[in-house]
C-alpha cells in the first residue's frame, strides 16, 4: 500500500518538475502578491511589521489555490482517474497520495521562499522560524481540504471560481491560527496552544479529505 | 453454463433522458460480443455500468452466479477497460506511463513483448506528447495486452488506428479468444475477430447476431 501511495506521489511530482510551470506560477504569483503590499499601503516600516505574517499566510492561500484544481483535472482530461478508479489500489489512498504530492510541488516551495519575502516586509528577526514551522504544519491542510474542493468541481468545465468560494471559507481556521501563532512567538507569548489548534486542524483534513474527495470523484465520474 | 458473463434486464438513465432498458446480454469464455448501433444508442454507457463507472437503474450483471454489479474487488481483478482516452500522461515516457500502470495494477507482464506485439516498441523511450494519435493507440492497448484481466472492455479500440494497426490488433484479440479470454468491444468497423467466436449486438434496435454453433440462443 505504502509502496503504491509513493509511488502515486513520485509520478505526480515527476508529472510537476516535466511541466514544470505550474510550481513556477505559483512561487511567482505568491512573490507577487506580497510585493505589491509595500506599493500599496507605503514602505512605513512599523506598518510593514505589523502586516508581515498576515500577507504573507494570505498570499500563500491564494497561491496555494491557483494550482488546485490541477490536482485532478488533469487526470481527470487523458482519463488515469477512470483508471485509478478502476484499479484494485483503493481511491482513498490515491486522493491521499495525491494531495500530498500537491503540498510538495505547490506549498514547499512557498515555505522555502517565505523568508525573503519576510525580510521584504520587515519581518521581525524572531518570527522566521515561527513562520517556517507554522508554514510547515498548516499548508498540508491546506492541500487535503483543497483536495476535497478539487474532487468536487472536477468534471466542470470551468470549475476554478466556484472552487475558490467553496474552499477560501474552509481555510480560515488555518490563517487565523497560523498568523496567531507567529505573533505571539514575535511577542513572547506562549504558542503551543495556537500550534496545537494548527496541527489539529491539519490532522483532521488529513483523515477527512480521502473519503470525502473519493466519494466525490466517484459520484462525479457518473 | 453458469461461467458466463451475463446481464439482465438492464436499464440505463444518463440525465434524464433513458439510453437503453430491459437490455440482456450473455458471453461466454473465449467469445466475444460486438457492440455496434448508432451514436448515442449506449454502447460506451453499457461498458462504464459494467465496469463499475456508471450505475445501473436497473437490473443486474453476473459471473458464476455472483452479483458483480459494482463489486470494485472482483472488476479490477478481472477485467480490463479501455475507454475513449487513453490514460497516458503526456509528460512520461510510453514505457514509464506502462510501468506506473503495471504497478497499480499489480501486474508485471512483460511491457518491451507486449509492445513488440502491438508494433510500438521502438516508441518505449518517447514522450507520450510526441505520439500521433494512433501510436498513442497502441500504447494505451498495450497496457491491456500486459493486463492479466480475462475480460477486455474496449470502447472503439481502433480509433486512431492504421490498418496493419487493426489487422495487428484482430490478430492479438483473436489470441485473446483462443486463450479462453472474453471481449466486449464497441466499434463501428469490422474488427477481424474470428467469426465463428464472435456476436453482434446492436444496441440501436437490440437484435442480435450469433453464429450458429453458440450453443444456446441468447437472449
Amino acid at each position: 500500500m505504502i509502496k503504491l501511495a509513493l509511488s502515486i506521489i513520485a509520478r505526480d511530482v515527476r508529472l510537476s518538475m516535466r511541466h514544470g510551470s505550474t510550481t513556477t506560477m505559483v512561487m511567482g504569483f505568491f512573490v507577487m502578491v506580497v510585493t505589491m503590499f509595500p506599493f500599496a499601503i507605503g514602505p512605513e516600516q512599523n506598518i510593514l511589521q505589523r502586516v508581515s505574517v498576515g500577507v504573507i499566510w494570505v498570499a500563500a492561500l491564494l497561491s496555494c489555490l491557483l494550482s488546485l484544481d490541477r490536482i485532478f483535472q488533469s487526470d481527470y482530461e487523458d482519463g488515469s482517474l477512470d483508471q485509478f478508479v478502476l484499479s484494485p489500489v483503493p481511491l482513498e489512498l490515491v486522493v491521499m497520495a495525491k494531495c500530498i504530492a500537491h503540498w510538495l510541488t505547490t506549498s514547499l516551495p512557498l515555505i522555502v521562499v517565505a523568508p525573503i519575502l519576510g525580510i521584504m516586509m520587515n519581518l521581525p528577526g524572531q518570527g522566521f522560524l515561527p513562520l517556517i514551522y507554522t508554514m510547515l504544519i498548516g499548508t498540508p491542510a491546506l492541500s487535503f481540504i483543497g483536495g476535497i474542493g478539487a474532487s468536487l468541481t472536477v468534471t466542470l468545465r470551468r470549475g476554478g471560481v466556484l472552487l475558490s468560494l467553496l474552499i477560501l471559507p474552509l481555510y480560515i481556521p488555518v490563517l487565523i491560527f497560523g498568523v496567531l501563532a507567529v505573533k505571539a512567538a514575535i511577542g513572547g507569548y506562549p504558542v503551543m496552544g495556537h500550534v496545537m489548534l494548527l496541527s489539529g486542524f491539519t490532522l483532521f483534513s488529513a483523515a477527512i479529505a480521502p473519503w470525502a474527495a473519493a466519494a466525490a470523484i466517484r459520484s462525479g465520474l457518473e | 453454463m453458469s461461467d458466463k458473463l451475463r446481464g439482465h434486464n438492464l436499464t440505463c438513465i444518463r440525465g434524464d433522458r433513458p439510453i437503453f432498458s430491459g437490455l440482456n446480454f450473455e458471453l461466454p469464455p473465449g467469445r466475444a460480443l460486438i457492440l455496434s448501433g448508432a451514436n448515442g444508442s449506449g454502447k460506451s454507457s453499457l461498458m462504464k455500468i459494467i465496469a463499475g463507472l456508471l450505475p445501473a437503474q436497473n437490473g443486474n450483471i453476473s459471473f458464476n452466479d455472483r452479483d458483480i454489479l459494482g463489486d470494485k474487488d472482483w472488476i479490477s481483478h478481472n477485467i480490463c477497460y479501455l475507454a475513449h482516452k487513453n490514460g497516458m500522461k503526456p509528460e512520461m515516457t510510453v514505457a514509464e506511463n506502462l510501468a506506473f500502470w503495471a504497478n497499480m495494477e499489480h501486474h508485471d507482464g512483460d511491457i518491451r513483448q507486449e509492445a513488440m506485439k502491438i508494433g510500438i516498441d521502438h516508441c518505449l523511450g518517447l514522450s507520450v506528447c510526441y505520439l500521433s494519435s494512433g501510436q498513442a493507440r497502441r500504447a494505451a492497448l498495450t497496457r491491456v495486452l500486459c493486463h492479466p484481466a480475462k475480460f477486455w472492455l474496449l470502447d472503439e479500440p481502433t480509433v486512431g488506428l492504421d490498418s496493419a494497426g487493426v489487422e495487428l490488433l484482430a490478430g492479438l484479440m483473436n489470441d485473446h479468444l483462443n486463450a479462453g479470454g472474453c471481449i466486449l468491444a464497441a466499434t463501428h468497423i469490422e474488427l477481424g475477430l474470428d467469426p465463428e467466436k464472435s456476436a453482434t449486438l446492436n444496441m440501436s434496435d437490440f437484435t442480435y447476431r450469433a453464429p450458429d454453433i453458440w450453443e444456446e440462443d441468447l437472449l
